[in-house]
């Protein structure tokens, strides 16, 4: 089919930002510039006063199938995603069974061709069961389609065993994913370590419990020479170690969430379990630094840790209640509100959910080059709506954003040139 | 003035008046457990459940005689020997309770904010009376009606509060309530026991416990929680009841007339030497003795029954 995107202004980060249309045939971009002339049988896409951007890539999401169907399965949470705007998705490791082996990999490729939304990326296990003791069989993974392998929520403590890993995943130029958190540092607690902490008699979670692990693991990047992506990045000591980092040549990007940068420790009064997450809420000092390293370039990329739960499960006392929230359906208005505090230009912004990514994780995807498969978004940024778990495709309802006010609506999204998305 | 409170769920929201005013109805119960028949009418008809998911005997038997006390019924429901061993949340729990008509719901629970969260699900009221580390409201109410009864004034009242002010909830609630009413707090104990920010709960923070004794009115000595010693907060019963423990020779650093409290159960020989905790400074089966009044005062504002 041939769509002709007419009237919008076309952002895609370090080639185009300005009025122009975007001609898709074939599922493939095949021309973007002003008053295209659209071909006789083409369905046209009107999109004036819209924004056309390449679909956003999502590094951290937990599709929770295969093992915890009840939160969210592989469809639902591609269902998610292109209404949020992502046309791309990676899942990390932490179902169950874990995937640690190719045949995990190659089911939920599968089930994510048979959904037919969004790209689904596997995200591989860097340790069997990440137990943290023996490497996966990491080149099984890549050769299944893993992007790039994490323990995630279950990090690597063993510094050798990290380091093995990183050497290892050099032959398969496979970044290594860490969620930075030591857990001793962090054993029993569930909430940021700080006033709010003491004041709601909450175990708490040192910043340091961050930081020692992002120094640890930027020593072995530099020792290995592998890529190292950091996951999630809460702390304002993190944010100033990757910049130093980055500064002495080292290889390594990072994310932030948008919860991260809007919301503090504060959301927890109230034993608010839809604050949970981990990394916790921190201080107002901490958002200010990831809005800075978002700024400056430290933090590359904007990711949702996607992270769907029964609302049984966080209707419990807090520390009983799991950790995260869903992201996918609301990261396009968060992400805005940076534009709006003059954080990033709307430029930027649109990198750090397209091409940032893709270059993070080595992915073709993020691009509206001529040639490039049509992952297209069209979305607005000025139209208000209230944020409504309700409506959400997610299977979960797990947000601290219910009720929120915000501006700035995914409209359309495609994927491989099919409308897979229309508000 | 009225008590404009459905819960009670933690001293932090109250107001210095608010905490005289339950002073002041515990006053007039106080009287009742004295007597020959000691009961009165106000309760009558109602329903209080003691939901207790942790092992209590002072707090549980002190809210059941406070309740029986008011002639309210009163029916003791703990985990062991319910539907929680069976995977019941503790929002189901309290429903299938309140569907039974429970006016007031007594909740003890490991988890911080537990009676919050259980506030938030049902209609009954509910009482905190302990949750995870957070707040123990009514231990912190018999503690000042107690300091009230023996030194009249709140205010410059000199309050130490002496061991793991980190893992307990009688000092958090304890601490708010002192603040409130004019009394200085201190607050001794090795780091490792210390949560963050103590100070900015209006708290002065002494490491060394001669030098926090001195001068004060009031010690209240927290209970060690002995299984935390493989927790790396101290290294042994010994070493910490040497550097922190409540002996004789300390208690003279104190102002002449100082109280001993203590929440009870209390570890004989550990935090508090066993002279001391029997000698005449020590308040500490007043503290027992005034719980019940205390927690007849709660139940009665609470139930609308003035």
């Amino acid at each position: 089919m041939t769509i002709l995107i007419r009237g919008g202004r076309v952002i895609d980060p370090g080639r185009v930002n300005g009025p122009a249309d975007v001609l898709i045939e074939r599922g493939k971009i095949a021309a973007v510039g002003p008053k295209l002339k659209a071909p006789a049988d083409a369905k046209i896409l009107d999109a004036t006063n819209h924004v056309v951007l390449p679909g956003f890539i999502d590094l951290h999401v937990h599709l929770r199938e295969p093992g915890f169907e009840y939160k969210e399965t592989i469809a639902s949470g591609a269902a998610s995603a292109v209404a949020g705007g992502f046309t791309a998705v990676c899942c990390m490791p932490n179902t169950n069974p874990i995937n640690d082996n190719q045949s995990i990999t190659e089911f939920i490729l599968e089930k994510a061709r048979a959904a037919g939304l969004a790209h689904v990326f596997p995200v591989g296990a860097i340790t069997k069961g990440s137990e943290g003791k023996e490497l996966a069989e990491i080149g099984d993974l890549r050769r299944a389609g893993c992007v790039a392998i994490s323990d995630d929520g279950l990090p690597v403590m063993n510094s050798l065993v990290m380091r093995r890993a990183m050497e290892y995943a050099i032959a398969f130029d496979l970044p290594v994913v860490d969620h930075c958190e030591d857990l001793h540092l962090s054993e029993g607690g569930c909430m940021n370590e700080g006033l709010v902490s003491t004041q709601l008699g909450l175990p708490g979670v040192p910043a340091a419990a961050e930081d020692v692990m992002v120094a640890r693991n930027l020593a072995l990047a530099e020792l290995t020479g592998a890529r190292l992506h950091l996951a999630h990045l809460s702390t304002a000591g993190s944010v100033r170690m990757v910049r130093e980092a980055k500064a002495r040549g080292i290889k390594v990007t990072a994310e932030a969430c948008p919860h991260h940068f809007m919301l503090t420790e504060e959301a927890v009064c109230g034993y608010n379990t839809h604050a949970k997450m981990n990394p916790p809420l921190r201080t107002w000092a901490d958002v200010q630094a990831i809005k800075e390293g978002l700024r400056d370039g430290t933090i590359d990329v904007i990711a949702t840790d996607h992270a769907p739960h029964a609302t049984q499960e966080k209707q419990q006392e807090f520390a009983a209640a799991p950790n995260g929230i869903v992201g996918l359906e609301t990261a396009w208005p968060l992400t805005l509100t940076l534009v709006e505090e003059g954080v990033l230009t709307l430029e930027a912004a649109v990198a750090k959910l397209t091409t940032e990514p893709a270059k993070a994780f080595g992915l073709k995807n993020g691009s509206l080059a001529v040639g490039a498969d049509a992952d297209v978004v069209i979305a607005n940024v000025q139209e208000p709506w209230e944020i409504d778990p309700a409506r959400f495709r997610s299977k979960s309802r797990n947000t601290p954003f219910a009720g929120w006010k915000v501006k700035g609506r995914v409209t359309t999204t495609l994927v491989g040139g099919k409308i897979v998305y229309e508000a | 003035m009225s008590f404009k409170h459905k819960h009670l769920l933690s001293i932090a929201p109250l107001s210095a008046e608010e905490i005289m005013l339950v002073l002041e109805t515990a006053d007039s119960f106080k009287e009742v457990s004295g007597r020959e028949i000691k009961k009165v009418p106000a309760l009558r008809g109602k329903t209080v459940v003691n939901l207790f998911f942790e092992p209590s005997t002072r707090t549980r038997t002190s809210f059941e005689l406070a309740a029986k006390r008011l002639s309210a019924d009163v029916i003791n429901f703990s985990p062991s020997n319910s539907s929680v061993v069976k995977g019941e949340t503790l929002l189901d729990t309290a429903r299938n309770i309140e569907a039974m008509q429970a006016d007031v719901i007594v909740l003890r629970h490991p988890a911080a904010g537990a009676a919050e969260t259980l506030a938030s699900g049902v209609k009954s009221s509910v009482i905190n009376a302990g949750d995870g580390w957070h707040e123990h409201p009514t231990q912190a109410l018999l503690d000042l009606y107690t300091l009230r009864e023996k030194k009249r004034e709140f205010k410059g009242l000199r309050v130490a509060i002496v061991g793991d002010v980190a893992h307990s909830r009688v000092a958090r609630s304890n601490i708010h309530a002192l603040t409130k009413v004019g009394a200085e707090v201190r607050v001794v104990g090795p780091r490792t026991m210390m949560p963050y920010g103590i100070e900015r709960l209006g708290t002065r923070l002494y490491d060394n416990l001669e030098e926090g004794l001195r001068g004060v009115d009031v010690i209240m000595m927290l209970r060690l929680q002995l299984e935390r010693q493989g927790r790396a907060l101290f290294p042994t019963i010994r070493e910490y009841s040497r550097l922190y423990g409540l002996t004789a020779e300390r208690l003279k650093l104190a102002e002449p007339g100082a109280l001993v409290m203590h929440p009870g159960p209390i570890n004989r020989g550990v935090e508090i030497a066993p002279d001391v905790a029997d000698s005449f400074s020590s308040v500490i089966l007043d503290q027992v003795t005034n719980g019940v009044a205390v927690r007849m005062g709660i139940l009665y504002l609470l139930t609308g029954a003035n």
